[in-house]
Order: structure tokens, then sequence, then C-alpha cells
């Protein structure tokens, strides 16, 4: 802060004087000239091009984009599909995928963050160093981080194998190549990348309680256990809420991840909704179907986002 | 515990009871560590072993004989696709993508900030969370109009090249990368720089303007001196995200010389003509993931400090 009091703003004679109307005028309309390219950049390829997507969904686009109005045959073959369960269709494979895949992401990275940051908040030495070794997986690409796992989980080459040689042959593993099984290595992989931000997140918040209560609680008899069960742990709510949009927001984008690792998996197994419209869109010239399930997955986003947006900019302009 | 137990000996059962819970923290701390570094670990020593060592080897054990050949030969020799050259090009198509993505981002995101703090106008709340949305919509909702615009762009850019002789960049895969991670990063450059701008005292602004200092003046004196944290956690985080993004790279500049590197990584491995040179391929996964890795050996700090501003909006 001491630059701030420190700088002088040097002013020429000419500045100083009163300006003319237009470029006083100028001057104050400057702000919103410097806003708008951002805002327009916003307003146009974001909202215009959802637009546009939505729009695309209503249509029979195939291979190219086709501006007819067809109705909402795309919507109507995907919500047929999502029942389509003898063989299952990629779409019901993507959204009970998409279940599963987001449940226990989220659940496990909440669970594995929160426990690792209670134990790191026990006055451990050696934080500083272990801190930093649980959380660099986010600083990977999903890419990298799906081929390290590929190759730690391939049954050939990995976990399988090294367990094999060390005299426990009867150990098996073949989930990466299983098609009911693949999208738990998905789950596996994609918890060890991002759990260590999770843990980042509740130890500071850890770091936030006031110490006084921990110590009124611990003279009233609270054991460990029922300190963090009855006071801590409530008190983090505020950061359950951040760490679910995180990761919910996470989940539903992941698509490199399904890439990296699993190329899709066995059959496309392994698919996620992203996969799924990727996939449509680009590949199968569908590209209705695909606009709708891209739709579908904005929806599902918004619902989660928007009410959380609009309580933090409110509390926030109060 | 039984009534008998006298006081000594409970004294010497919390001593032990402590003691054991100390050895079980330790203990699941470094479980968990192991847990986090096994994967790069198993990326690092494979990528230093020759295959004969790989096939008939553990995973886990230490290279007999280090190599450094699978390094050179994913930098310099690997194929994607059908070119064999090795993955030196698409690094530096990364490079010259990330570079100006992430510097317009962050400079636009800081003028931004700048204004949606200290120049409030009516609406500006509503402004900012349209901006602010933007960063959470999941990207395939956008995909499909970007690529036909891409795609005219690219026509028109040809056209030009024809008709007098420059394109103006107009079609270029890294020209589009870089405008599209322009486009979809300013929402979370501009939160950051609001943020911190937020807590900027506003009557060095004001006392500035009373002293005539113009808009730019009071931004390049008194704002920009004073935004060096915020300026890093930014680059950084754009840095990264840039960097590590293979869903717009796949669908502009999927195929061809232009892919940046985590498409070319993933090209890659997944190529299955020929022996699948595992050394290699870890050896390139660990090229992709340097710079990213530098940077949060480098600057941990900051980094994490990124990633807190983009999930908690306080």
């Amino acid at each position: 802060m001491s630059t701030v009091a420190t700088t002088q703003i040097k002013l020429t004679p000419e500045q100083a004087r009163p300006r003319a109307s237009v470029r006083s005028r100028l001057q104050d309309a400057l702000p919103k000239i410097v806003l708008a390219p951002s805002f327009a950049i916003t307003i146009v390829f974001v909202y215009g091009f959802i637009l546009w997507t939505i729009y695309l969904s209503f249509t029979n686009s195939k291979t190219f984009p086709s501006y007819v109005i067809t109705g909402s045959r795309a919507y109507q073959r995907l919500w047929g599909w999502t029942f389509d369960t003898d063989p299952p269709s990629s779409w019901y494979t993507s959204i009970t995928n998409m279940g599963i895949f987001g449940f226990l992401y989220i659940l496990i990275c909440l669970a594995l963050g929160l426990f690792l940051a209670i134990l790191l908040d026990q006055k451990i030495r050696g934080e500083g160093m272990l801190r930093p070794i649980y959380l660099y997986p986010m600083a990977l690409s999903f890419i990298v981080t799906g081929v390290a796992w590929k190759w730690f989980l391939d049954p050939g080459l990995g976990l399988e194998q090294t367990l094999h040689q060390w005299g426990w042959t009867s150990f098996h593993f073949d989930w990466i190549k299983n098609k009911d099984f693949v999208i738990y290595t998905v789950v596996i992989a994609g918890v060890w990348q991002a759990s260590g931000f999770i843990m980042a997140m509740f130890l500071a918040g850890l770091r936030g309680i006031d110490g006084e209560i921990m110590k009124a609680a611990q003279i009233d008899g609270a054991t460990t256990f029922q300190l963090y069960r009855r006071i801590v742990i409530p008190l983090l709510r505020p950061i359950f809420l951040s760490a679910f949009i995180v990761l919910a927001h996470l989940a539903i984008k992941s698509y490199d991840l399904v890439v990296a690792l699993t190329s899709g998996g066995p059959g496309g197994s392994a698919w996620l909704p992203s996969n799924f419209m990727y996939e449509y869109t680009f590949k199968r010239n569908e590209m209705a179907v695909g606009s709708a399930s891209a739709v579908i997955m904005l929806m599902t986003i918004v619902a989660i986002i928007v009410p959380y947006l609009y309580s933090e900019l409110r509390e926030k302009s109060r | 515990m039984s009534a008998v137990a006298t006081p000594a000996r409970q004294a010497s059962g919390g001593v032990n009871v402590k003691l054991v819970n100390r050895i079980v923290i330790y203990g699941l701390l470094a479980l968990f560590a192991l847990f986090y570094l096994m994967p790069l670990f198993v990326m690092l020593v494979t990528s230093f072993k020759t295959m004969d060592e790989i096939q008939n080897g553990n995973m886990l054990a230490l290279p007999k004989a280090p190599t450094f050949d699978p390094w050179l030969k994913a930098w310099g020799e690997t194929c994607v696709g059908l070119t064999c050259a090795g993955i030196k090009g698409y690094f530096w198509n990364s490079i010259k993508m990330v570079v100006p993505a992430v510097l317009i981002s962050t400079m636009l995101g800081a003028l931004n900030g700048y204004v949606l703090t200290k120049w409030r106008f009516r609406g500006a709340t509503l402004v900012f969370g349209l901006m602010l949305f933007a960063c959470f919509i999941p990207f395939q909702s956008v995909l499909l109009p970007m690529a036909t615009i891409l795609g005219s762009v690219g026509r028109f850019g040809v056209t030009l090249q024809n008709s007098i002789g420059t394109s103006f960049g107009l079609g270029n895969s890294t020209v589009n990368l870089v405008f599209v991670h322009v486009v979809y990063g300013i929402g979370f450059t501009t939160l950051f720089f609001r943020n911190y701008y937020e807590a900027f005292p506003t009557e060095l602004v004001k006392a500035a303007q009373v002293d005539g200092a113009s808009f730019f003046q009071i931004f390049r004196r008194i704002m920009l001196p004073n935004s060096m944290p915020i300026f890093v956690v930014t680059v950084i985080y754009q840095f990264t995200n840039i960097w590590n993004d293979f869903l717009f790279a796949s669908a502009y500049a999927g195929t061809g010389d232009s892919m940046p590197m985590t498409v070319a990584l993933n090209n890659v491995v997944n190529t299955s003509t020929g022996v699948v040179e595992y050394n290699v391929n870890m050896a390139a996964a660990m090229i992709a993931a340097l710079p990213t890795l530098l940077v949060y050996v480098l600057a941990g700090r900051y980094f994490v400090r990124g990633l807190m501003a983009g999930a908690v909006k306080g």
C-alpha cells in the first residue's frame, strides 16, 4: 500500500484547466467505452451462440447446419433414447455415466478433501511439503492425467502386473478394459486430480475458524470427534457449497479425461454427455441431436449455477 | 479403564493414545502423498527406461540404465498422425497460442475490473453477472456456432489471400484459438480483477480525479503499480487453463500442423500403428506437463489463490 500513498499524479497545466464539453463528455463515457467491447463479445459469442445452438436443436441439421425449424424431433429422440436400455443407447450410457461419475466424483472429492484438510490441520510438521504434493495434479492437463492413469491402470503394464510380480498372482484389476466398470476409472483419475484442491479449500476454511470457539468446546469436554462433527463441520457450510459448485461444474464439463484415459471406453461405454455431444455433432453428422444434448447440459449447469451466482451477487450489492 | 486405575497409569495411557494418534495421522498423510505422487513417479521413471526394461521389469523400479533417448525421440522424431517430426512443433504452437491469449485476456480483465469497481454505472452488477455466468457455461453450447463462424472467416481469409495476397491471419488456426481463448477467458480475468479492485481504496481514485487525472492516467499510475499480485494470479490461471485446454483445440485445430500440444499428445498416445513405445509416450506427456508444473513449482501460492478466486466469489 505504501506505493499508493507515494504515487503522485503529475498534471500538466493544460490538463488542469477545465476541458471543452465534448472532451469531458467523452471522458465521462470512456469507462463504458472501455468495457463495451468485452461486454459485446460476451453477448454475441456466449449468449448469441447459446441461442444459435438452441435454434439448431430445433432443426433437422445433419452434416451441415440447416435453418428450417422442424420442431422438437431432436429432443424427442433423446427422450426416447433415455429409456433405451436394451441394448443401451449412447445417450442412455452417457447420462447414466454422468450420474455415476458426478455422484461419486463430488462425494469422494468432498469427503477426501475434508478428511485430508482435518488431518493437515493437526499441527503437522512438514505441512508445507505435503500440501503441494496433494495439490499439484490440479496443474496438469486432463490429457496428461489420462495418459498417466491409463498406463497405471493397464492390466498388462500397470498395477496388476506389478502386484503379480510381487507374488500376488490372483490380483485382478481390469476395470479400464471392462465396459461395466470403465467409468469408475474416470472417477479415480478425476478424484486424483481435483481432491487436493478441495482439500486446500477446506483447509483455508478451517484456518478461518475462530480458535476461541474450539477452545471453549474443548473446555466443555467435547471429544475431538464431537468437536468436528458438531462445531467445525457446520461452520464449514459455505465451503461445502463452493466446493460443490466447483465440482459439479467440473463434472458436467468433463470431456478430455474420458478421451485421454479411455478413448471413450469399449463401445463408447465411458462416454459422458460432453463426449456424446462432440461425437454426434462432429463425427456422426447428427448436428441437431448434438445441439439438443448441449442445450440439456447447459440447462443442468444453469439450474446449479444461477441460484448460486444470484445469491452471491445480491449479497454483495447489499 | 477400571476404578482401580491409578492417576499415573491414566496419564501414561493418555501419552500412548496421543502417540498412536500421531503415528496414525502421519501414516495416513504419507499414504495419501504416495497416492498423489505415484502416477507422476511412474510416468517419470518409465520415460527414462528402454522398451526392453519396460516389458520385462517392474513399473515401480528405478531405471537400471537411465536413458534420455525417449525424451529426444518424443521431442524430435515421434509420429503425430502421419508426420514424424516429434512434438516440438506442437509445443511451439502452444506457446504461440498461449502467450498472446494470456496477455490480451489479462489486460482486458484488468480494464474491465477497473471500470466495474471504480467507475460504477447503473446496471454494472448486471453486466458483471452476465460476464460471470459466461465462465460457467459448458463450452459445448457454443462449440458449433463458433466452428461455423471460424469456418466462414477462414473462407474469407482464403478469398483475401487470393485477391490481395494476404489473409491478415484470418483462418489461421493459432489466431483462431487465441481469439476463442480471449473470448471465453475474459469472464474469469474480469472476475479476478474486479474482486481485487473492490478492496482497493476508492478514495485514492476520487482524489486523483479531483486533481484532474484522466481515466487512463489513474489506471496507469495508481491501479497498475498496485496490481502485481493479481496480475501474477491471473496470468498463471490463464496460462494453465489455456495450455491445458483440449476441447477447443481439438474442435478448431484438431488436425494438421497447427494443433496445440494437448491434441498432439493425445494423438501420439493413441496412435495404434506399429509398436507402442510407452517410454516415448511418457516422455511426451512429461514434456506437455512441464510448463504448467514449472509454473506450479515456482509460483504455487499464486496458482492456488487463482483457483480459490475462481471458486469462492467472495
